[in-house]
């Protein structure tokens, strides 16, 4: 291209400018804002976190407000998604039910996600005996599968959300660490790592300096894809009669409780069907967008 | 191979010994007395308590219970008895293993056989309305309670339009209900993994190269990228299985199946923990048996795999028929 004209000039300068400074991460935010499943499913996290944390702001009774004259009624304007068989209104359960479900599903992510890193990080950076060992037992966890092992753990813990929450992250581990283990291996044979070794860095500077930063991208995408999945056996655990119970509203178990009245009256299973769905659905969405976004072989 | 073959097999002991230990210890750990429970307030007498506790062996301290339980596991397939009923465990689950295992084994096909090609032609036509619509439709069975899902088809094609009977197991239309909903949420993720691999694959070189040799596409796509895709679609079924015979519990409650998965909640219920620790093995051994299949199926249709197995003897046959093509390739330029 000849450059007749001083504006021409300047536009190249700028861009060459602009790509001088353009940040990977700057990339990873264009690719993510750009898609646009990716975008709808925030969307739809965003505004049902904001609704469940706001629940005592949005909700228009108490969550155990029984209104005994307003038995079993279709969605009006004064109950938006009608009321259950106590007469509570439906909307402010959910809401305040959504509260006990994400927070179960987040803190069982947070916990597997944490000690799966963990071990991961270990069995990937040491290798050897560390790594056999470490992986042995995964393949133990790993062999019961995840609601059996979920049933088995809630049973000997009882019910409550923080039992919920721990019997739950369980089955999520031999997955975390998985994908923690073979992003060390990775990143472990890069010339960097070599380099700071040379240079006389310890173990733990080596782990917490130069590889935990370049791991970050997997696990978000293994925690926001998880918490969706968490939710789903929270439900199981409910549907077996373990879990969260009542009267602590919970998505599945306002599901659950339901489910006898599911052929004369439709609101008290499609409402709590929907927020399960709907969850699911934004949570695996941005996890997807969020993935390709941080996948540098998708780069165009 | 053979070699290869064993070396999985063996390893499925002490994983199986171990999922044992585990599920065991929750299950000895757990708070409750069993013998209260079978006795009742009523019924207890210091006596009753203690001859009823040698009785079921809960007398004997933990590691005595574990290796005793281990034993009688591994030398007489005897998983004890339930608390709630003087039946054996291993007389039930020898009549409810073989219903799940149909169960679970048909949903399995249901779901490859409808989930592959689907995958496939969504990942072929990438971006086409086709495309768009199998994957939404894919996030969103992905997306439902599979509790609901066995719900509602009940009561459209049982209730409703009674096309298809409820509950039972009389005829095989029984069957069609509970089958496609234990298959369907793993079809819907299935779809989207076979889509992914497939993508991954179409984009590698030896799928151009092939199409600039000038290949007709459909060999393209059975002879060069299928084979490739195979690998990783075939090593996740293991998963989908552990998830479908967890769904499985579901599908039975909901149409009334004499399954491990009705047996399953009968002891979450009574909270008669032989039943459960009976079932989860039962369970975890199928999944393994399942996962080594896959492992060396694998093996089988993996040249990359299978080469790391080769026996001593046949890699050097191999190597003197390389050396001896070479020299006659030599020979002829000479």
């Amino acid at each position: 291209m000849i450059l007749k004209t001083k504006a021409q000039k300047k536009k190249l300068a700028q861009d060459l400018a602009a790509m001088a400074c353009r940040k990977p991460q700057n990339d990873i935010w264009r690719r993510l804002l750009r898609n646009k499943l990716g975008m709808v499913g925030i969307t739809i996290v965003v505004v049902l976190v904001v609704l469940c944390l706001f629940a005592n702001v949005f909700a228009r009774y108490p969550y155990d407000f029984q209104m005994f004259e307003h038995r079993f009624e279709y969605p009006s304007w004064q109950f938006w998604f009608g009321t259950d068989n106590f007469g509570r209104d439906l909307w402010s359960r959910l809401l305040y039910g959504g509260r006990v479900s994400l927070l179960v599903a987040f803190l069982a992510t947070l916990i597997s996600g944490g000690l799966g890193a963990v071990f991961g990080a270990l069995a990937g950076y040491f290798g050897g005996k560390v790594d056999i060992t470490i992986m042995r037992i995964m393949d133990v966890l790993m062999a019961v599968p995840p609601i059996l092992m979920a049933i088995s753990v809630s049973v000997a813990l009882g019910s409550g959300p923080i039992n919920t929450a721990l019997a739950i992250s369980i089955t999520g581990i031999p997955h975390g660490v998985r994908i923690m283990r073979s992003t060390v291996m990775a990143i472990k044979g890069n010339d960097f790592i070599e380099a700071a070794r040379a240079t006389g860095s310890s173990s733990a500077r080596i782990i917490f300096k130069h590889i935990v930063p370049n791991t970050i991208s997997p696990l978000l995408v293994n925690s926001t894809l998880m918490i969706g999945g968490n939710i789903m056996v929270i439900s199981g655990l409910s549907f077996v009669g373990l879990g969260v119970k009542p009267p602590t509203p919970e998505w599945g178990s306002i599901l659950v409780a339901g489910r006898q009245y599911i052929r004369e009256f439709w609101p008290i299973i499609l409402f709590p069907s929907l927020f399960i769905t709907l969850t699911l659905f934004g949570f695996n969405l941005f996890g997807d967008a969020l993935r390709d976004a941080l996948d540098p072989r998708l780069k165009d | 191979m053979g070699k290869y073959i064993l070396k999985r097999i063996l390893w499925m002991i002490p994983v199986l010994i171990g999922v044992i230990v585990i599920v065991f210890t929750i299950a000895y750990f757990t708070p409750g007395d069993p013998v209260m429970n079978i006795l009742g307030a009523a019924g207890y007498t210091p006596e009753r308590y203690a001859a009823k506790q040698a009785e079921l062996g809960l007398d004997k301290p933990y590691i005595v219970q574990l290796l005793t339980y281990i034993w009688k596991l591994t030398t007489r397939l005897d998983f004890g008895k339930s608390f709630g009923s003087a039946i054996p465990i291993s007389s039930e689950l020898a009549n409810r293993l073989p219903i799940t295992v149909r169960l679970n084994l048909l949903s399995l096909v249901l779901m490859v056989a409808i989930g592959l090609p689907l995958g496939m032609i969504s990942a072929l036509k990438q971006y086409s309305v086709l495309d768009v619509v199998l994957t939404s439709l894919a996030l969103l069975a992905a997306a439902i309670p599979g509790f609901v899902m066995a719900v509602l088809a009940a009561l459209i094609f049982a209730v409703y339009l009674k096309w298809l009977p409820l509950t039972g197991l009389a005829d095989w239309k029984a069957w069609i209900l509970p089958v496609a909903c234990s298959a369907l949420p793993g079809m819907a993720v299935y779809i989207r993994f076979t889509r992914t691999t497939m993508l991954e694959v179409i984009r590698q070189d030896y799928i151009r190269t092939a199409r600039a040799k000038g290949l007709a596409e459909n060999v393209v796509v059975r002879k060069h990228a299928l084979k490739n895709c195979m690998i990783p679609i075939s090593t996740v079924i293991g998963t989908f299985v552990a998830n479908m015979f967890s769904g499985a519990i579901i599908v039975e409650t909901v149409y009334a199946i004499p399954g491990m998965g009705m047996y399953l909640l009968q002891g979450i219920n009574s909270r008669d923990y032989p039943i459960i620790v009976g079932v989860v093995f039962c369970v975890s051994l199928l999944v393994s048996i399942v996962n080594l299949l896959v492992d060396i199926f694998y093996a089988f249709i993996d040249p990359r795999i299978r080469a790391q197995y080769v026996s001593p003897k046949t890699k050097k046959e191999l190597a003197a028929k390389l050396m001896d093509s070479k020299r006659s390739i030599e020979g002829a330029g000479n």
